[in-house]
């Protein structure tokens, strides 16, 4: 490979996953506390530093000087890897995103033009399940295992309304590439997929926060019944890499929310200016960020059986009657 | 689930959202306590600098959960501490003991002892929750004299002089 060529996609990764997924998830944090706050009325935290912006950080330090504890009956290996494995997933989501449109003959993106853009994403997020699954397992504890499973079961039964609810922007892109998430974004820069496909949206922010085990689908780490679920044994940085990958994928699944959805990096003037691509991008992740968190903030847990009642019986049955609805449309009105 | 429910629900957080926090900023701004509330003991004094208390150890006895420890011994009138024939020599309270009954203040006598409105307790080691007599006694009052004071015999006989207002 070109040395250049090399050198521009380490670059790029290392960014892409140093600045948007590591700092970006630590940050996601301090901006869940203070949003939070304010819903419950309070103001959350703002010691550290000004505004309490330098609170991740401060966490960050507390958690890497915590001690590591192995129980005596894990399994040592699968122990140590869970956290890998979970934390990995979160990371690589972000590769196919285009963060904007070309800047100066340098693309803002890692692989956004692959021809299995969004099965990619399908297929890696679904691996963050065996990390969990995995945790649970390793951990030698009956919560850790019951909030493993019950991680497997949920993440399973949504993740096929999540797969239905990508079929629609696919479809409505009119390209010979209809997978590449690059593809789906330039259809969008008249009129946002979330206009055509408002049902299919729905599905996907729920299945979304269901996938991302979040308020109120936060059934593997129901505290009251599971402790703390799938990490009750972990603690130090292992526990901080779960708590990564979670606010990790939570931020990945707005940027795949706001990218399939809501247009992507465009909005007024990005063919002029194309720097205001990301600021878009990120004001349209940060406004689905908020709706998770409103979202925590507003509902109850919900009962297991309910859950995936919920998700079997009515999730599924109307992201497949989307997909039918919406080619037949199409079809009938001639793409 | 009714999805017209569901958003009634979004926005009831959502008006909650637009409020203004609650919060006082704790350190820097501290709410005034009731005038009843019940914190730190102290220890009192009468307006010359003698101690009010006189060693009885009926808090000690009074004490539910066995947090104060009192020794006595006799005053003189070259060295008096309090009115009376004996002072507390030893006045201890383990405040990882108390539970702020207020019961050691409804047995004292000479109203001595008085939980006041300092809620701050925190030390970093289980020796320092052991309040000692100095740390428990209030400062003299202006016009006072530090214990233990040189008097005339005869003038404080008397343990539990009269009070303004005996409950």
């Amino acid at each position: 490979m070109d040395i250049a060529l090399l050198l521009e996609w380490t670059i790029k990764s290392l960014i892409i996953l140093v600045v948007f997924v590591v700092l970006g998830a630590a940050y996601l944090t301090y901006f869940e506390r203070r949003v939070l706050a304010r819903f419950q009325v309070r103001i959350g935290p703002n010691r550290a530093g000004p505004l309490g912006l330098l609170q991740p950080i401060a966490d960050t330090v507390k958690l890497i000087f915590k001690e590591d504890l192995i129980p005596a009956q894990a399994d040592k290996v699968l122990f140590i890897l869970a956290p890998v494995i979970t934390v990995i997933p979160a990371m690589i989501l972000l590769a196919v995103i285009p963060l904007g449109p070309e800047v100066a003959g340098i693309r803002l993106d890692l692989a956004a033009d692959i021809n299995v853009g969004v099965l990619y994403i399908m297929a890696v997020a679904s691996i963050a399940v065996y990390g969990i699954t995995i945790a649970g397992w390793s951990s030698a504890n009956k919560y850790a295992l019951m909030g493993g499973i019950r991680a497997t079961a949920q993440m399973i039964s949504y993740e096929l309304a999540l797969a239905l609810a990508f079929v629609g922007p696919i479809l409505l892109t009119d390209s010979p590439n209809p997978m590449s998430v690059n593809e789906i974004v330039q259809a969008q820069h008249g009129l946002w997929f979330v206009v055509l496909q408002p049902v299919g949206f729905l599905i996907y922010i729920m299945a979304a926060v269901a996938e991302i085990n979040r308020a109120p689908f936060d059934m593997p780490e129901a505290e009251q019944e599971l402790t703390a679920g799938y990490h009750t044994e972990y603690s130090g940085m292992k526990f901080a890499l779960f708590y990564l990958a979670e606010y990790g994928k939570m931020l990945v699944v707005s940027f795949i929310g706001a990218t399939l959805f809501l247009g992507g990096y465009w909005g007024p003037f990005v063919g002029r200016f194309p720097l205001l691509g990301p600021v878009y991008l990120l004001a349209k992740v940060l406004v689905l960020l908020y709706f998770i968190v409103w979202l925590r903030a507003t509902f109850p847990r919900i009962r297991y059986d309910k859950l995936m009642a919920f998700g079997w019986k009515f999730m599924l049955p109307l992201a497949i009657l989307n997909v039918m609805v919406t080619a037949t449309v199409i079809v009938l009105v001639g793409g | 689930m009714n999805p017209f429910e569901l958003l009634r629900g979004l926005w009831t957080t959502f008006l909650n959202f637009l409020e203004a926090p609650v919060t006082y900023q704790y350190p820097e701004i501290k709410r005034p306590v009731r005038e009843r509330f019940r914190g730190r003991h102290e220890l009192k004094r009468y307006d010359n600098g003698l101690e009010k208390c006189i060693g009885c150890a009926l808090c000690a006895a009074a004490c539910p959960a066995d947090a104060i420890f009192v020794e006595a011994a006799e005053n003189s009138d070259e060295a008096r501490y309090s009115p009376g024939e004996r002072y507390a020599s030893t006045y201890e309270i383990n405040m990882l003991r108390c539970i702020f009954c207020g019961f050691c203040e409804d047995a004292c006598p000479t109203e001595a002892i008085v939980l006041e409105h300092n809620y701050e307790l925190s030390y970093a080691d289980r020796r320092s929750a052991i309040y000692t007599k100095d740390r428990l006694l209030v400062p003299v009052l202006e016009g006072g004299k530090l214990t233990p004071m040189k008097v005339e015999a005869g003038s404080f006989d008397r343990a539990v002089p009269e009070m303004k207002d005996p409950t």
